[in-house]
């Protein structure tokens, strides 16, 4: 039973084609990681995901709902940067995570107090509550992104796209955003996309990773294909298939 | 060492801002007394002490005829006529900049139409307007808002487009509608340009002020210092001029430090 379904899907800008006959289908709960040299439609195929834009031909669907036209709640997104609104405090941060859908995109009163109150867990979460009072813009690099994905959270996606989320981080930041991220995944269950150039992040936080790739090539006219996804890995259990048994043998359960 | 490398200590930098000041003041003083020197009663460069003279009498002594102390009802009246004015510009230039910079259609809609209108010059409306709306304050706050509306818009359209595409697609996947996004996202990222804004604007608004004053009134700073041109009162002229400049300079630095305070996020930006 697929929860993300990704049909057929072609885009092309201007007569160029970037992604040529994308098909996938994604369960529930699974972590995808996508990976694919420059220019190779990674992040196209991610904003198709996230309806910031449409396909022009093809269509993806979230959990059988019609396909969306623009960004709504059902999909979160952290990008590399700018991903934080840099004139709310942290906390204001978190809470617009739940504040904006409403009319005016603010809380009042008792509903204001208590929505506070749950960011104060979330940043606590995070481990950002000692700077609850601070502007984005004095957090370092990891903070930010911390405070990204906690926002996004806070909304409550069906699905959480990640686009290079941790590119501009230095090694050592970026092994701490990984366990944090793997610890929020066991606790959400949530099925992620995430953009990447690292092939060790991929395999290490993926159960399965997407290469996109360009399968023709027409050395007169590098632009005249377009990418799409060439290989589709297991990456469970670090990357190397076949470690369980899938079969259900009568020999196993007489031994059972 | 480089030029572009070298930087000037606390004293001397102090020192630095000071001169030209100083320089200013040391050769009217200078060009004033040789002028006096040879003509006693010359009007063109009034020596400085009776510059002084003059700012005591015409802050404190009422007028002759009225017994209204004229200088402080000039200030008034101006000061009336360009918060008006730059405040009606402010306001419908954030709502217009922010529909432009927002709002697709609105942008294929106004965005060139503005552009053309912000080309005319203002001053030649001024006699439509003087005809239109009379002689009266209205015309004097409406050129006020026609000379700096145009560029109001531009400039705050042009920051909301610049406002990062990534924020506006975030705020969507946490469910705000385009009102939200207008008043949460984009207003409080255009105010601190909307007060640097303003502040650009004050010198055209200035301009245009003392413009439609000289032109047609019977009170306000630029009716003062055309008025008593007729009878050469360099003395009191000055005094105008060098109250005007301080009073801009007061504006200038109270909106900066407004912006400073209610939006500290954007420190490097102002």
């Amino acid at each position: 039973m697929s929860f993300v379904t990704v049909e057929d899907i072609f885009q092309t800008y201007h007569n160029r084609p970037i992604l040529e006959r994308v098909n996938i289908t994604v369960n529930e709960g699974e972590f995808i990681a996508i990976v694919g040299a420059s220019g190779c439609g990674k992040s196209t195929f991610l904003r198709l995901l996230l309806a910031q834009e449409r396909p022009t031909r093809g269509e993806v669907r979230i959990a059988d709902a019609p396909p969306a036209t623009e960004p709504g709640l059902d999909r979160g997104v952290v990008f590399q940067k700018y991903s934080v609104f840099p004139h709310m405090t942290v906390r204001e941060n978190i809470v617009a995570g739940e504040s904006l859908r409403s009319g005016w995109g603010r809380f009042f009163g008792e509903q204001a107090r208590a929505a506070r109150e749950r960011a104060e867990d979330t940043l606590r979460r995070i481990g950002l509550d000692h700077v609850a009072e601070n502007y984005p813009a004095t957090l370092s690099g990891g903070m930010q992104q911390r405070l990204a994905i906690g926002q996004a959270l806070t909304a409550k996606p069906r699905v959480l796209l990640l686009d290079e989320p941790f590119g501009a981080l230095d090694p050592g930041t970026r092994l701490s955003m990984h366990d944090f991220l793997q610890d929020l995944r066991t606790e959400t269950g949530m099925t992620v996309f995430m953009v990447t150039h690292d092939l060790e992040e991929a395999f290490k936080l993926g159960d399965r990773v997407l290469v996109f790739d360009k399968p023709r090539w027409d050395p007169h006219d590098p632009s005249r294909y377009g990418a799409t996804i060439t290989y589709d890995f297991d990456a469970r259990d670090g990357g190397i298939p076949y470690q369980k048994l899938k079969e259900d043998t009568h020999v196993l359960r007489a031994n059972g | 060492m480089r030029l572009i490398n070298l930087k000037p200590g606390r004293p001397l930098a102090l020192f630095l801002v000071l001169l030209p000041f100083v320089a200013v003041w040391v050769v009217y003083a200078i060009a004033s007394d040789i002028r006096l020197a040879a003509n006693p009663s010359d009007k063109l460069l009034p020596a400085p002490s009776k510059i002084g003279e003059t700012m005591l009498r015409l802050t404190t002594e009422g007028d002759r005829r009225s017994g209204r102390i004229l200088f402080w009802h000039d200030t008034w009246a101006s000061l009336k006529r360009l918060g008006l004015g730059i405040g009606i510009s402010a306001s419908l230039g954030l709502i217009f900049g922010l529909l432009i910079g927002l709002l697709p259609i609105v942008r294929s809609f106004l965005a060139q139409f503005v552009a053309v209108l912000s080309m005319i010059p203002p001053l030649a409306l001024l006699p439509i307007l003087f005809i239109v709306f009379g002689l009266g304050e209205l015309s004097k706050v409406v050129l006020i808002v026609v000379g700096t509306l145009p560029f109001i818009i531009r400039d705050l359209s042009q920051r909301t487009l610049e406002i990062p595409q990534e924020l506006l697609v975030k705020a969507q996947t946490l469910g705000a509608s385009s009102w939200v996004i207008a008043i949460r996202v984009a207003l409080p990222q255009v105010m601190p340009r909307l007060s640097q804004a303003g502040r650009l604007s004050l010198g055209p608004a200035w301009l245009f002020l003392i413009a439609a004053e000289a032109i047609a009134s019977d009170l306000g700073l630029g009716y003062r210092i055309f008025l008593v041109r007729r009878f050469l009162a360099m003395d009191v002229i000055l005094t105008y001029v060098i109250w005007i400049t301080i009073l801009a300079f007061t504006i200038d630095w109270l909106l900066r430090w407004t912006s400073r305070r209610f939006f500290p996020w954007a420190e490097e930006g102002l």
